[in-house]
């Protein structure tokens, strides 16, 4: 199952376990990671799901879209290098993803 | 005194499950209880009219938490329950019962009971396959059936009703749209957008006839064969979806004495008229969050954005606080390959800028009122819609002469133009 701790802007940390086609949003809202809001449930129209993923994950990731790019240019909380929207991250079996989540998301 | 018994939310919606999870995100530690009509555990309703249409989500993935969640955060879910009847003392305690005679103890009550679709009465509204579309079990059926229909019928152009089109257009249906009114989503887009919309999905392919005068629906051994108009054409339809808007689901305020009027009506506090119950989400009647001049000062919301952010009210409400509910209102629609998304409302709006290409299908339509921007329909350009969102939030206005240059990011002159803090 794929393994995603979360990091919260203050240190919090959350370890959860998903499903193969889960995204990174999906596990964070369905268990309530506070720091992930996904107002839209992943239809990239809101910019809520903004996480920052560990450098040496990135190379784990799908390549980013030009929708997402474009919603990244709205995030709350400032766009890094190392920014995605959550909903845009799926994961497979094997995945042990690590991300923080910005201080603000609205 | 009476043990606390905490708060029962009726409706566990996408309002319900956030009234309760903000709650215990602000240390409120009183018992919490969802009680929901539905067999489902509360989930997402957007995904319904397209991607669970179109098969590309399951049931399971749509639900918000998982019961572990509810567990750990010691909020209780009872599903399969319909609450018909409410008895509520003064000091707002009191007790709801269920349809099957379950009785629920609360100290203080939220109603976030949502919509129900608007019924279409004609000759021939109970064939079989004649269908409405708010539920999982209404997308499931739909589902099933559309799987062997060749002809889908939607009568009501609006955001469900062009959603499921372009949906069923994707499993290559013959689709044809019958709106009522002269234009496309006329009840909350601009004309010039309803227009777009219309070339947009003409150019797709889907048939879609406006000022439609529906006499009724035609059928073969109770089964729905067709859709009769006023001229006397008759649309041939395997399926009929109807979507021709929600009506707020207000019977238990109503029952309780509650002020109703479009929605059960609430205060800036998400308040009810008797001072103790809150009520969040589209069954809500409420102030204007984004008040100025032009706008209606009280309205109802129909969206997933308001749901959210008027359920956070009606908690910080519940836990004491006073904070008047104020919030740019926004929404988005996929219809196929076009994707709305509004920020702003643009009642009363008296000029409109074009910024980017209609024909490129990737632009925005940004709405001002005596020089002021007060909203955007952003097609396929996320960009501008997260500008738009947040200049509004921090009420920062961009004129119209810098708008119409799309090469200038939005962004760019927003920080151009906001005044120094």
């Amino acid at each position: 199952m794929p393994k995603v701790t979360y990091t919260s802007a203050d240190g919090d940390v959350s370890v959860l376990e998903g499903n193969a086609g889960d995204s990174v949003m999906e596990i964070a809202v369905r268990n309530g990671v506070p720091g992930i809001v996904a107002d839209c449930g992943g239809s990239l129209a809101c910019s809520t799901c903004h996480v920052y993923v560990r450098e040496d994950d990135l190379g784990l990731l799908p390549p980013l879209e030009e929708m997402e790019d474009d919603m990244l240019d709205g995030t709350t909380s400032e766009r890094r290098a190392n920014s995605r929207l959550s909903c845009q991250l799926t994961l497979s079996a094997e995945d042990n993803l690590h991300v923080e989540t910005p201080e603000s998301q609205v | 005194m009476s043990t606390n018994r905490g708060i029962l939310i009726v409706g566990a919606s996408q309002a319900g499950v956030q009234l309760a999870s903000s709650l215990r995100e602000i240390g409120y530690a009183d018992p919490i209880t969802i009680v929901g009509a539905e067999r489902h555990a509360p989930y997402q309703r957007p995904p319904l009219s397209k991607a669970y249409l179109q098969g590309k989500v399951t049931a399971e993935t749509l639900s918000f938490r998982t019961q572990e969640y509810y567990d750990k955060h010691d909020i209780q879910l009872v599903l399969n329950e319909r609450i018909v009847a409410v008895d509520k003392a003064p000091d707002g305690s009191g007790a709801a019962m269920s349809a099957s005679g379950r009785e629920f103890a609360f100290s203080r009550l939220a109603l976030t009971t949502g919509a129900r679709p608007r019924r279409l009465q004609i000759e021939g509204a109970d064939l079989d396959g004649v269908l409405y579309l708010r539920d999982a079990d209404d997308a499931e059926d739909m589902k099933a059936r559309m799987a062997s229909a060749d002809n889908v019928v939607v009568v009501g152009g609006g955001f469900i009703g062009l959603e499921a089109a372009a949906s069923a257009q994707k499993f290559g249906k013959s689709v044809s749209v019958l709106e009522a009114a002269p234009r496309l989503v006329g009840r909350a887009v601009g004309e010039e957008t309803s227009e777009f919309f219309l070339k947009a999905h003409r150019s797709r392919g889907l048939d879609i006839t406006l000022n439609a005068k529906i006499v009724r629906f035609t059928g073969e051994s109770g089964r729905v064969s067709g859709v009769e108009l006023e001229d006397g054409r008759v649309v041939p339809a395997d399926i009929v979806l109807v979507g021709i808007g929600v009506v707020p689901r207000t019977e238990l305020a109503e029952q309780m004495g509650l002020a109703c009027g479009n929605g059960v009506i609430v205060d800036e506090f998400s308040l009810a008229s008797d001072g103790t119950t809150v009520v969040a989400g589209d069954c809500a009647e409420l102030p204007n969050p984004m008040p100025r001049d032009g706008a209606p000062e009280r309205l109802r919301l129909e969206s997933v954005n308001n749901a959210v952010e008027q359920a956070r009210n009606a908690a910080a409400t519940v836990a004491g606080g006073r904070v008047p509910y104020r919030m740019v209102p926004w929404f988005w629609s996929d219809q196929g390959e076009v994707k709305l998304q509004m920020a702003g409302l643009s009642a009363g709006y008296d000029q409109i800028v074009t910024r980017g290409s209609v024909e490129d299908e990737k632009f925005s339509f940004i709405y001002y009122r005596e020089g002021q921007v007060i909203a955007a329909d952003c097609i396929n350009n996320p960009v501008d819609f997260m500008a738009v969102k947040a200049l509004l939030a921090k009420g920062i206005n961009v004129p119209a002469d810098r708008v119409v240059d799309a090469g200038t990011p939005l962004k760019k002159l927003v920080a151009e133009l906001a005044p120094a803090s």
